[in-house]
């Protein structure tokens, strides 16, 4: 490891922003105008990118094994076993991560200064948006896992804060409050499988039992003949290297893979809760409810938190941690599984949305779900580029989508849009080249990324699954190809034909558009510089990370392998030959362009009838279907009905529980309470004060009797001085 | 006839009786310090005394010669408290009168 220090500049730059903005903006932005906010709240973020820019060049200058490095602020919870440090680490996955993040969150507050411009809490919106980047770059730098959950905690905890920016609206504090609460659940996973991977890491299971600690027992043998106190030993506790060193270890893996917990294996469990953390973040199913409604904040957070960044940690915690979730079979089967599940199901979502944005929630929450599969078949390095390339396409796309809305005037529903195409012809372009990159059309980024992650999934060996990879893959595609109708379906309905808006005022928050019936105009430079600077990492983005099959350098690939070279090992495949692979890069854009082409037909110009009449049919089968995949199939209401229900219903009981038994314990004490303090009254007053009054008046008693001595006659002292002396003579003769 | 230590210490004891029977009997504060006074010298004469037969040293008429410095220090403190005596109580020096700090 080498010890750069810069590396806490990192994360430190947007928290000093978010402190400025958050202590001083309003102030600020009072006397000096808006740029007082923004030009910190962008420079700051970009700081970091510049860092990460010069981390990354120190890290080219070093050995491929040795690419990490170390800054060391202080020791932070020494307890124990324990020992969490404040301290960033940096390896080629984290500079992946951080790059992505500083380099499109830098891109996103340049474009928020448009897209916010007629927001009065101007300043609270950036303060916000630099501790999000605060808080995301402490959980892919922190070194040791109570730093990352800090991290974990921080980027919801933003999330919760972005999606309830405009409060006053009771849907958006509500939809804030559920992002909030379904990540808990998530997060409440993660904490346990960190606790009980400290847990099992302690332990020593060389004989097969679990023995607390190793080193004292050790200490207390040699303590049968030398009485020392047994130290107690320097343990390296959480940081992820120490992990990794343990589990490298061939007796202790062995050990630590075969240990059962109440019957479960530890490993399964550790990494079953812990995946339950990346659901809880990443949206996937089940407790992917909160992303959709996350939409309620503004579009550039969204794009920045909702679809770039935040919601791919469980991808990279996933990534991470692959020296855990490798040794168990059975986890990596469930993250694929639940991955392909998430894809298909969220995509088919997104074919009867109208919602612009809802479209772009359900296909990150599908994209995510793709990442899952990478990561579930052992694919690590794959989902990592999927990540890297769907933040680009998909910032671009929701940063497009932000710049229709604010065209239409806060209209979000693409029915009365249309036609923007020729009023906005930078966003529709840019969102076109996005919309090619999502739905993997050649050369663009995401058909790198998206079939590298088909194909190793259908190559995938290690999955218990029937069927193995091919079933995996089979969904995978049909996911593809929904997700190349339903984006080219956005793209049609709001870009093709005629503008249908323009007959509805509108209702938002900030009132200061003049005359909502003028047509959508193109939107600021600012905004549209993003956009292009998007859309062109979106088509060349893939680039980084080419197929092995054409014989050309693959540099994501070699870049990352020193990350997850130690789990190489148990990674098998099915052994599917090259042509194999072949076809089915051939068969994955055949389903990009079957997707475009449907989406064509349907949807170009607004002119095929067919989704009218689909609409308008009255045919039971047509209804029910779209009714069912309209509504999301009915999941928020089936968790209203059974979660939130059962929440309420418990916390019914729990109130009663609290009216009558532990109200009624505290009455019943009452009585005892009041008898006591009676008693203890009396006490004081009797006795207490009976003895210091008494002693008070003993002495003015005695003083005055004594008094009557000091008559202040000198011969009554004298003779009284004489009388003494005399008897003390006479004393000594009768007594020596 | 030879004068030995018991003939001063028979006129020391003596000295030092009338010097009581003095501060017994008078009510004079003057007649008072004439006591004290004679109580001091016959300490003085059995200092010189006990010097003279024991020790050959002079340590002892040293001692007295102290004695007489500080009573008569004492007596010019003493009259100094007897003159605010007797303007304070009425142009009296009866140390009766003086009782009024009595309990």
């Amino acid at each position: 490891m080498v010890d750069f220090w810069a590396l806490a500049l990192i994360p430190l730059a947007p928290l000093l922003g978010a402190v400025y903005n958050g202590l001083l903006g309003s102030r600020m932005q009072a006397r000096f105008g808006k740029p007082a906010v923004h030009v910190p709240a962008i420079v700051l973020p970009a700081i970091s990118f510049a860092v990460t820019v010069a981390a990354f060049v120190k890290m080219v200058s070093l050995p491929a094994g040795e690419r990490n490095l170390f800054c060391h602020l202080w020791n932070w919870l020494p307890v124990g076993g324990l020992d969490a440090g404040l301290a960033f680490i940096m390896d080629p996955l984290t500079l992946v991560m951080c790059f992505v993040v500083t380099f499109v969150g830098t891109l996103i507050h340049l474009y928020s200064v448009g897209y916010m411009r007629e927001e009065p809490g101007y300043w609270r919106f950036f303060s916000y948006l630099n501790l999000f980047m605060f808080s995301m770059l402490v959980l892919v730098l922190g070194d040791n896992f109570v730093l990352m959950f800090v991290g974990w905690e921080g980027v919801g905890l933003c999330s919760y804060l972005l999606i309830g920016f405009w409060y006053k609206e009771h849907k958006n504090a509500v939809a804030g409050m559920k992002a909030f609460v379904v990540n808990r659940i998530g997060d409440f996973g993660f904490m346990l499988g960190v606790l009980l991977l400290f847990w099992g890491m302690q332990g020593d299971w060389s004989q097969g039992r679990f023995r607390p600690q190793p080193q004292a027992a050790s200490a207390a043998g040699v303590s049968a003949q030398q009485p020392e106190p047994a130290v107690p030993a320097p343990t390296a506790g959480l940081t992820f290297r120490h992990v990794k060193e343990r589990l490298s270890e061939p007796a202790f893996r062995e050990a630590f893979i075969h240990k059962k917990v109440f019957g479960i294996s530890l490993v399964a469990l550790i990494g079953t809760l812990l995946f339950i953390g990346a659901m809880g973040k990443s949206a996937q199913l089940p407790l992917y409810v909160w992303l959709p409604d996350a939409m309620a904040g503004p579009t550039p957070v969204s794009a920045l938190i909702h679809a770039a960044t935040m919601v791919t940690a469980g991808v990279y915690m996933v990534a991470r941690l692959n020296f855990i979730f490798a040794l168990s079979p059975f986890v990596m089967t469930w993250i694929a599984v639940i991955g392909v599940l998430t894809a298909v199901f969220a995509a088919t979502i997104g074919f009867f949305q109208h919602d612009i944005k809802k479209v772009l929630a359900y296909s990150t929450i599908s994209q995510l779900g793709f990442m899952f599969i990478a990561v579930g078949v052992g694919a690590y390095g794959v989902g990592i580029f999927h990540l890297m390339t769907h933040a680009f396409f998909k910032a671009c796309l929701f940063l497009g989508a932000g710049s229709v809305i604010v065209g239409c005037h806060h209209e979000q529903d693409m029915r009365k849009m249309g036609g923007l195409g020729k009023l906005m012809p930078v966003t529709a372009a840019t969102y076109f080249i996005a919309c090619c990159a999502i739905a993997g059309f050649p050369l663009t980024s995401g058909f790198f990324s998206k079939d590298e992650i088909l194909w190793k999934a259908f190559n995938a060996g290690n999955l218990i699954l029937p069927g193995g990879g091919i079933a995996v893959w089979l969904l995978g595609a049909l996911g593809a190809v929904c997700t190349s109708f339903y984006m080219f379906r956005s793209y049609y309905m709001t870009f093709s034909g005629e503008y249908r808006g323009g007959s509805r005022a509108h209702d938002r928050e900030t009132g200061a558009h003049a005359d909502p019936h003028q047509p959508p105009k193109e939107s600021p430079r600012s905004m549209t510089c993003v956009l292009i600077a998007l859309a062109a990492l979106s088509l060349v983005g893939g680039f980084a990370g080419l197929p092995r099959l054409w014989h050309l350098p693959n540099y994501l690939h070699q870049w990352l392998e020193p990350v997850f070279e130690g789990t190489a090992g148990l990674i098998r495949d099915a052994g599917h030959g090259a042509s194999v692979e072949w076809a089915l890069m051939a068969l994955s854009i055949a389903l990009a362009l079957t997707g475009w082409q449907l989406a064509r037909w349907l949807y170009l110009d607004n002119r095929n009838p067919i989704p009218q009449k689909l609409y308008a049919s009255r045919a039971a089968w047509v209804h029910g279907i779209h009714a069912l995949v309209y509504n999301k199939y009915y999941v928020d209401e089936f968790y209203n009905a059974t979660v939130v229900k059962a929440v309420m219903q418990a916390r019914l009981a729990l109130d009663w529980f609290d009216r009558t038994v532990v109200d009624g314990l505290v009455n019943v004490t009452r009585p005892i309470v009041l008898g006591l303090a009676w008693l203890h009254g009396k006490t004081d007053n009797r006795v207490v004060d009976g003895a210091v009054n008494g002693t008070a008046s003993i002495i003015s008693d005695a003083g005055g009797v004594l008094c009557l001595l000091q008559t202040g006659n000198i011969r009554t002292y004298l003779y009284l001085a004489m009388a003494g002396g005399i008897v003390l003579i006479l004393a000594s003769y009768v007594l020596f | 006839m030879h004068i030995g230590l018991t003939h001063f210490l028979v006129l020391s004891a003596a000295m030092f009786c009338m010097g009581v029977l003095c501060l017994l009997s008078r009510k004079n504060a003057i007649g008072l310090l004439m006591g004290i006074e004679l109580i001091v010298n016959a300490a003085n004469v059995n200092l010189v005394a006990f010097s003279h037969f024991f020790g050959n040293a002079v340590a002892g008429q040293v001692f007295a010669l102290f004695g007489i410095v500080l009573a008569a220090v004492g007596v010019t403190v003493a009259l100094a408290i007897v003159l605010a005596l007797y303007r304070t109580f009425h142009k009296s020096i009866e140390v009766d009168s003086a009782s009024t700090l009595r309990g």
